[in-house]
């Protein structure tokens, strides 16, 4: 059995590499196979892999890459996901992916969407709309429609048909995805000090490149790694961390946090693989399935409408209480509308629901740390000092 | 600063807007019922048919960006943990709650009795319903409208659409109002939605003409103010735009430019320009005579299609009510994609014979800034013609730099200049 550091070194290299030479390897191990990329925060991914392609999760260039061209698209107000994830376009780096989806997140990668049709017209893509109605009768009913473009979209990219059994299969894969992954959360809300921030978080970044059967297994693999390792636990507060769904903070900051005397025990880092909550059902039509999943068994996150004003924040809330934590850390991108918009709203839901809370902002390539950690130390402070 | 010269339609939209703030304002004396709403998406016939008035905050927030209020009232949002970087729009009204939310007629905004969500083309208006229902406590009703991300509108968006308006936007309405909805009312004002768009589409049509008789940008908001807000559908709108149509015919027959806020007429026209993006309000003046200093004048912009893109041929439909609102909704300018955007800009710099696309980027509305810098190089590569890219704000005055939009301005005249010396030599 692989320890925890060699499957997170793994990760950490899928992680870094931004000429993606797995992604790569996998597309060229058989002809006629197809890589579709995808961007935060939610896509049904069942439908990509039963297309037959590798859903390939695109979180922009970090601060490991030095943004030249993206910066000439982009005004200095607008957040920095989007200017390297074009510079990742044009410098070649995404030259083997065949097609790219562009859900719903913000009118930044919205837009986004649009350039990369201009940009490379011999890439299929798509913007993914997905209902701000809940009602199975009329969001419901658009979904399962828009679903089905999506799934033919793939089919026409792929030039095979996407069978109705071909979706149940990579369902049962990533509800088994899904599970492994709550169950990867739960056990580090149990042993925050075994399954550390920033290794959690590779993990679940390094998943979104490859194939699910194989982040099955090393999902697996890291469970049962961590609980036979023995690793000291720290006298740090237990905190979650919200707002970073989309643009990612970088792996310094992820650490920067922990090193502060914080252990995160809840996060919606990159979110994708949390975002359906239950499993999805793989009995009658799957993309009704893939529907109701996400009409009535997904997170509360910015990109989604609150139908009822008593519900905003109410989960958030619920998995502070679940997670134990005892503060939140609401992070969140520069410029990001999503995050920044709906902050007032959760702040003031913690704060009446009586969680501590402090919030900053980063930008994926954010290098000074040391104003992060006295912040975050000294909210870890307050915690155990009044709290 | 001397008035502002103001021609007749110009005076009866002022009294249009001055009745209707008076209508919000006395809600409590009339009885009548009061919902808040946003321009992209206007469902304005359908709260007609209710019987309730319109409050629109983003044209509140122009208003009290025109009034030199915005600035005080967006860092009054910033005090209360609003960030520095979203849309001031939304900063400006939530700062005007908190310094006594007083109308432009110096009476306190009553509560809304209904926030109708129409979300359309722009991702903030979803959070600031939210907000303003953290706010008012009152039913709020969704209408979530798909963007046209491949660049067309598809049957399943508009049965969304339809669903919605059937089985949440009119239900909920009828239950704010206490009126029943009546179809027949509605293809009614439809109708009348209908004659007031013909006239706003022949009105910029005109800025086709040699001199332009209209500025389409800052004389255009003036155009569009009763078609994108409360009026739309109402007899006073009709009369509005037979009565613009007659004074730009006159000044069509008297070989005349648009009036600027001097009064002079605007009849050395040197450069013609395409804009897109909004403009800024707080320094709206100033801002518009930095153009018609220099002898440029608006042709055609896309600020004014932001409430629906009449000129591409829709119209509201009576023999389909229902589905003829989910079309405008799908249609405005926001909702349309990107290469789409740069189609209709390319379109206009052709057919207005301009002599380039300026961009005025908007700091806080990301709908329509990203991206912008891609579709002046667009516009650029198919047209052959000079683009250019200032960068001001919607309503917040510290975003304003009269000599930085100046000094850009007047380096995009010489370019265009050398690029005219430079097409005559070929020649």
């Amino acid at each position: 059995m692989p320890s925890t550091a060699e499957i997170v070194a793994r990760c950490q290299t899928l992680f870094e590499d931004l000429d993606f030479k797995e992604a790569r390897a996998w597309k060229a191990a058989a002809p006629g196979r197809k890589v579709v990329g995808f961007m935060p925060v939610y896509v049904p991914l069942e439908l990509i892999h039963a297309a037959g392609c590798l859903p390939l999760g695109l979180f922009g260039g970090g601060d490991r890459m030095e943004v030249i061209h993206g910066d000439a698209y982009y005004q200095s107000y607008i957040c920095r996901i989007p200017r390297s994830t074009i510079e990742l376009g044009v410098t070649g780096r995404l030259d083997f992916v065949d097609g790219m989806i562009f859900p719903f997140v913000c009118d930044v990668i919205r837009n986004l969407s649009g350039m990369w049709k201009l940009m490379f017209p011999n890439v299929w893509s798509k913007f993914f709309d997905t209902p701000q109605n809940f009602d199975p009768e009329i969001g419901g009913r658009y979904y399962v429609e828009e679903l089905r473009e999506l799934r033919d979209g793939l089919a026409a990219l792929t030039e095979r048909e996407v069978t109705d059994e071909a979706i149940r299969a990579s369902i049962v894969l990533y509800n088994e995805n899904r599970r492994l992954v709550r169950e990867v959360y739960a056990f580090r809300a149990r042993f925050p000090w075994k399954a550390p921030n920033s290794e959690v978080y590779l993990l679940m970044r390094g998943g979104l490149m490859m194939d699910v059967a194989e982040h099955n297994a090393m999902l697996a693999d890291y469970l049962a790694a961590a609980e036979a390792e023995d690793r000291p636990k720290r006298d740090n507060v237990r905190i979650a961390v919200y707002g970073s769904f989309c643009e990612q903070p970088p792996l310094n900051l992820i650490k920067s946090i922990e090193m502060a005397g914080c252990y995160v025990v809840e996060d919606d880092y990159s979110l994708v693989n949390r975002f359906i909550t239950a499993d999805i059902p793989v009995e009658g039509d799957p993309l009704e399935a893939l529907s109701l999943a996400y009409l009535r068994s997904s997170v509360e996150t910015s990109c989604k409408y609150v139908p009822r004003e008593e519900d905003k924040g109410r989960y958030h809330i619920e998995q502070v209480k679940k997670a134990r934590a005892e503060g939140v850390v609401y992070a969140t991108p520069s410029f990001c509308d999503p995050a920044l918009l709906d902050r007032p709203m959760i702040c003031r839901r913690l704060g009446e629901a009586g969680i501590p809370h402090i919030s900053f902002k980063y930008a994926e390539n954010s290098g000074q740390m040391q104003p992060i950690r006295e912040q975050a130390g000294t909210f870890a402070d307050s915690i155990k000092l009044w709290s | 600063m001397t008035e502002v010269v103001k021609e007749p339609s110009m005076l009866l939209q002022k009294e249009m807007i001055a009745r209707n703030y008076d209508a919000i304002t006395s809600k409590h004396e009339s009885g009548r019922k009061v919902a808040s709403t946003f321009v992209p998406g206007n469902l304005n016939e359908l709260l007609l048919c209710f019987g309730i008035v319109n409050n629109l905050p983003e044209i509140n927030a122009i208003q009290n960006g025109m009034r030199r209020l915005s600035g005080s009232y967006i860092m009054e949002a910033e005090k209360s943990g609003h960030s520095e970087d979203v849309c001031t729009y939304v900063k400006a009204d939530i700062g005007m709650m908190g310094k006594g939310n007083i109308a432009p007629n110096g009476k306190p905004f009553p509560e809304p009795d209904v926030l109708l969500l129409s979300y359309t083309g722009c991702y903030t208006f979803m959070k600031w319903f939210e907000l303003l229902r953290e706010q008012y406590k009152c039913p709020t009703l969704m209408l979530h409208v798909p963007y046209e991300g491949d660049g067309h509108a598809t049957h399943n968006m508009r049965d969304y659409i339809v669903r919605q308006l059937r089985e949440v936007v009119i239900p909920g309405l009828e239950a704010a109002s206490g009126v029943k909805f009546d179809i027949d009312r509605l293809r009614e004002v439809l109708r009348n939605s209908a004659k007031a768009e013909d006239d706003l589409v022949w009105v910029l049509e005109q800025g086709k003409r040699t001199p332009s008789p209209i500025d389409a940008y800052f004389g255009g908001v003036y155009y569009i103010g009763p078609i994108f807000t409360a009026f739309r559908g109402t007899p006073e709108a009709v009369t509005y735009y037979e009565m613009l149509r007659q004074e730009i015919q006159a000044r069509i027959d008297a070989g005349r430019g648009p009036v600027t806020p001097d009064g002079t007429s605007f009849d050395d026209q040197k450069y013609r320009l395409v804009v897109e993006g909004p403009p800024n309000w707080t320094s709206f003046r100033e801002f518009w005579k930095m153009f018609y200093d220099e002898g440029a004048v608006v042709v055609a912009s896309s600020y004014t299609k932001v409430g629906g893109m009449y000129d591409l041929g829709f119209r509201h439909d009576p023999d389909h009510p229902l589905e003829s609102l989910a079309d405008y909704c799908l249609g405005c300018y926001t909702n349309r994609n990107l290469p789409t955007r740069v189609d209709i800009l390319a379109k206009y710099v052709e057919e207005f014979q301009a002599d380039g696309l300026l961009i005025n980027s908007i700091k806080s509305c990301n709908s329509f800034s990203a991206g912008q810098l891609m579709i002046m190089k667009e516009v650029e590569r198919r047209t052959g013609k000079p683009g250019a890219f200032i960068e001001t704000d919607l309503v917040d005055p510290r975003y304003f730099s009269a000599a930085n939009v100046k000094n850009r301005l007047e380096s995009y005249f010489q370019m265009i200049e050398q690029k005219r010396r430079g097409a005559s030599k070929a020649a």
